[in-house]
């Protein structure tokens, strides 16, 4: 294996089409397609009394108006509860399409497809739905009290309810080792809503093939097998029936993995009923009120400690803001309560949460996915501890640390995979050490102090997370070698930024021992792949790339076989070099890799000079075997799977230095550093990009982003105006350094990288903030006239 | 007055080419160039003016096209992201963006590489403040911007050891009247 660009800074396959405009993005797509629109609840909380839609009806340019009661059979159904959960005992998912009650604004009521998105919108605004007004439940401590339901069902609004505990080595329960502990500590955290906020919405075009009567969907999606068999299973089509194509989707960061979305059985259903192709492309607004959001949550810890710091019981109690709907279940609450613990080893650990309804646009995963909310938590502990005892922050986390030779790991907890949370590597002291230096933990106070006598205040904070990465259940590649020599590589998860193309190449062109240049990957195509699982969980890299090794390694032990056939040689003997296959040590006996898949398929019919190598009368085969061995296929191609024990377990220490205004509370951050261990690095350009990404949505979440909802359940902030996402300016410049600590669970030794910027931002910079200030930080976002009002009340 | 569906016909020069389109009154740009041009490079982010992934040069200078009416620019100049190469080669911008992976999701990167032209053209060698200036209206939220002030650098780079023709669709503003519509030279 001489062709080595696994570890290498490749430059991206993607970027040649996407820098001249030549992408095809959902909305790309269907030129000729009619449009869609939807009538979307101006209300957070009501009962449709009637729909009336007589003036629409003259709009030039319409072609048709749906609402529930046009819906058939499944399609009439709510949506599906994608992950049940026995702690979900409530769980509910909206209609398709309004029925009876709306429970957010945004929520669809009416569908319109027009000829182009202009005239939908006209006929929108001229389709007239009354309303009966319903009380709405905004804000998780108002609706915990269950005074009024967003669900008429659900009791007390509490979706879920859950409990997991582990005792201490010597049998204590969390409220025992508190009460027993020397020192403790009780305080309460709150957390804001952002959103994912990619900068192309979702989207979905259809076109019904009357002819073949079959459907192709496209979809801005994280999971295009999985809207296929949602909308075969809607639609009552037989799924062989249905291909779903994720073209280049313009970010996701969660909200895509969510599926089906109303809109993408809705499109599909109205393409076939109408055999016309319809599209719909969703607009910023709409993005805002009608997908979801994240991070909302209230947290009370209770914890008890030793003189050194080291947390001896942990009590951790979570009211979880789930919106209107729980279509992806109790995952968020889930990751935060168990991801909370990071690289530490507590005492004895209780978590609960409740995840409450309330009448907002519905939650769902966002990079990160409960985990900052739960770094959050944890190190604002570590904080408050080392504040308490007048200890060196750094030194009360390395008292906590699990060692370098404690791998694997059993944090005692249920993982959102429903596997055990046992942490497969990592080496702790060394990422914070590597922290320390890149930072200059250690000369930072005397910096403080020359800042001061300037009459500058700055801070420093420090933020550690472990982030369980690379779930399961599966992944699949397929790798083929046609008589060209090019290798065609697919896998079923889709892409949405992470350069695939690119990193999956690397892989195959390292295992197969050719040129990168003859390697094609096709991501989130149906036609190609049909089995996947989507992408989320920072487990693209690690599923997909250990399934494309796994299959190119069946692929080269095939074309050594063939090859040594040809060649007379032992397989052993042989090597695969910029794609020729050569015995090692003698070039001249070699025989190129686009030979060996011509001779891999027997043939009658030749279809150039290369083929007729392989035909009947060439004397390729053997006349003692079949042409097609036993146990053989014909063709050059391999296809496998890879399927985890549990998830891998990736970390990182982040550090800043930040400075706020003594007039006006700006809070700056002058330095940012990051350590980063995801194990083996495929392409640390692209590993480094996606921290980079992360980094700035997690200084987003700390000090600019929040969702606004007024007490009638108004999103007050719906667009880029008013929801502020950083900028250049607001983002600082990027300090980072890698740690290797390879999993040993994958042949690959690799772990995810996708969400790991983002996770412990908030925790970072309130530690920072906090240092700066002197002021115990509590609740994120923190804005300047936040901090304003924190001084204001400090001083009273 | 004009209604809904009242076309009105206009011809625009995209990307050095003479196009024509029938367009109602509010059609914006943006929708022109991408769907009655069939020009899809140019993405729409936010249609409200704040993100920059529908940057277009308007005779030169960067305007959101998710902000102007189509028939508002009867006549005039228009270079989008298909129109920043040069006889098949990437632009300046264009390469140092690949090369300094400047993009992610790649939605947002017209808008940037439409605003990176301009600000070249204008300030061939900007200083770390200016570049950082110059992006600061373009919304990304894949890349944190790490990469794409670097590679307005690489671009100022790649500029410098160029030999000097006029760039692409780029004409000359004049200062204070960026309307001028006279073709100027960049050399």
């Amino acid at each position: 294996m001489t062709t080595k660009l696994f570890g290498e800074p490749v430059r991206r396959r993607e970027d040649a089409r996407l820098v001249t405009g030549q992408g095809r993005y959902l909305d790309d797509l269907g030129p000729g397609a009619l449009a869609a629109a939807f009538v979307r609840s101006p209300h957070a909380h009501a009962r449709i009394r009637d729909i009336d839609v007589s003036a629409a009806l003259d709009v030039d340019g319409l072609v048709a108006i749906y609402t529930w009661e046009d819906l058939p059979g499944a399609l009439a159904e709510p949506l599906p509860l994608l992950i049940p959960h026995p702690a979900l005992t409530h769980g509910r998912t909206a209609y398709p399409l309004a029925k009876d009650v709306v429970r957010h604004v945004g929520e669809p009521i009416v569908m319109v497809v027009a000829e182009d998105r202009y005239i939908a919108e006209d006929a929108c605004a001229l389709i007239d739905v009354e309303y009966e007004f319903l009380k709405p439940v905004v804000g998780v401590e108002e609706a915990v009290q269950g005074v009024h339901l967003v669900h008429e069902d659900v009791p007390g609004n509490v979706g879920a309810h859950m409990v997991q505990e582990v005792p201490s080595r010597d049998g204590r329960s969390a409220a025992e080792a508190i009460a027993a502990a020397p020192h403790t500590l009780e305080f309460r955290l709150d957390i804001e809503r952002s959103a994912c906020m990619p900068l192309e919405g979702k989207g979905v075009y259809a076109r019904w093939d009357a002819d073949d009567q079959s459907l192709r969907v496209y979809s801005s999606t994280q999971t295009s097998t999985s809207v296929r068999m949602a909308v075969a299973a809607k639609l009552g089509l037989p799924l062989p029936k249905v291909e779903v194509i994720a073209p280049d989707v313009g970010g996701g960061f969660g909200v895509k993995i969510v599926h089906p979305w109303p809109e993408e059985i809705l499109i599909p259903w109205a393409a076939r009923l109408l055999d016309r192709e319809i599209k719909w492309t969703e607009d910023r607004r709409e993005h805002f009120v009608s997908s979801a959001h994240e991070r909302a949550q209230v947290q009370h810890v209770r914890v008890g400690f030793d003189d050194e710091g080291r947390v001896l019981g942990l009590d951790v109690t979570i009211l979880h803001d789930n919106g209107a709907y729980t279509p992806y279940g109790i995952i968020v609450p889930i990751i935060t309560s168990t991801q909370l613990l990071g690289p530490y080893k507590i005492g004895a650990y209780r978590v609960e949460f409740s995840s409450i309804y309330t009448n907002t646009v519905q939650v769902t995963p966002y990079r990160g996915a409960g985990r900052p909310q739960g770094v959050f938590c944890m190190e604002r502990t570590m904080d408050r501890v080392a504040a308490y005892l007048g200890r060196d922050r750094t030194e009360v986390r390395a008292a906590n640390f699990i060692g370098p030779d404690e791998f694997p790991y059993d944090q005692g907890l249920i993982f959102q995979d429903g596997r055990p949370l046992i942490y497969d590597s990592g080496n702790y002291p060394e990422s914070l050490r590597m922290l320390k230096e890149l930072i200059g933990w250690d000369s930072f106070p005397e910096m403080k102090a020359r800042a001061a006598a300037d009459g500058r205040r700055i801070g420093i904070g420090v933020g550690c997370y472990v982030e369980g990465t690379g779930v399961g259940p599966y992944e699949g590649g397929h790798v083929q070698v046609t008589s060209d020599g090019r290798v065609h590589v697919s896998t079923g998860l889709t892409s949405q930024g992470q350069g695939h193309e690119t990193v999956f190449a690397q892989i195959a062109a390292t295992e197969l021992g050719v040129p990168i240049e003859k390697v094609s990957v096709v991501t989130g195509d149906t036609r190609r792949f049909g089995y996947a699982v989507g992408t989320f969980a920072s487990r693209a890299a690690v599923m997909s790339g250990n399934a494309i090794a796994l299959a190119c390694r069946k692929v080269r032990e095939k074309a050594l076989r063939i090859a040594a056939d040809a060649l007379e040689a032992d397989p052993r003997d042989l090597e695969i070099t910029d794609g020729i296959v050569h015995v090692a040590g003698t070039p001249s006996a070699s025989i190129p890799l686009a030979t060996v898949a011509v001779l891999s398929n027997p043939l009658r019919y030749a279809f150039d000079e290369e083929t007729k190598r392989a035909t009947q009368f060439s004397g390729a085969s053997s006349m003692d075997r079949p042409p097609v061995d036993e146990g053989e296929e014909p063709g050059l191609e391999g296809r496998d799977y890879y399927s985890p024990i549990r998830s891998t377990f990736a970390s990182g220490m982040h550090a800043a230095i930040v400075e706020t205004d003594p007039e006006t509370a700006e809070i700056t951050i002058l330095r940012y550093a990051v350590v980063h261990d995801c194990g083996k690095l495929i392409n640390p350009m692209i590993v480094e990009g996606q921290i980079h990404g992360g980094v700035a949505q997690g200084v987003g979440g700390a000090l600019y982003e929040k969702m606004v909802y007024d007490e009638y359940g108004q999103l007050l902030n719906a667009s880029f105006m008013d929801f502020l996402m950083p900028y250049a300016t607001e983002v600082p410049r990027i300090e980072t350094a890698h740690l290797e600590t390879p999993s040993p669970l994958n042949p690959l030794g690799i772990k995810g990288a996708g969400e790991a910027g983002v996770i412990p931002v908030s925790a970072v910079i309130a530690s920072a903030v906090e240092d700066a200030e002197a002021i115990p930080i509590d609740r994120m976002p923190i804005s300047p006239s936040d901090l304003h009002t924190l001084r204001l009340r400090l001083a009273r | 007055m004009s209604d809904a569906t009242t076309r009105y016909a206009i011809t625009l020069v995209v990307n050095g080419v003479v196009r024509e389109a029938e367009v109602p009154a509010r059609r914006l740009l943006s929708d022109c160039l991408r769907h009655d041009l069939g020009l899809t490079g140019t993405h729409v982010g936010c249609e409200h003016g704040v993100c920059g992934a529908c940057t277009v040069l308007l005779d030169g200078e960067p305007v959101r096209s998710c902000l102007t009416f189509a028939v508002t620019v009867d006549g005039h100049e228009i270079t989008t992201v298909e129109g920043l190469a040069r006889d098949g080669e990437p632009s300046p911008v264009q390469r140092a963006f690949t090369e300094c992976h400047g993009l992610q999701c790649g939605f947002c990167t017209p808008g940037f590489l439409c605003t990176a032209t301009a600000f070249l053209r204008e300030n061939p060698t900007p200083t770390d403040e200016e570049v950082l200036e110059a992006v600061s209206g373009n919304l990304c939220r894949c890349t944190g911007y790490q990469n794409i002030v670097k590679a307005v650098h690489r671009a100022a780079e790649i500029q410098a050891e160029l030999p000097t023709e006029p760039q692409p669709g780029l004409l000359q503003a004049e200062n204070g009247s960026g309307d001028s519509g006279e073709r100027g030279n960049t050399a």
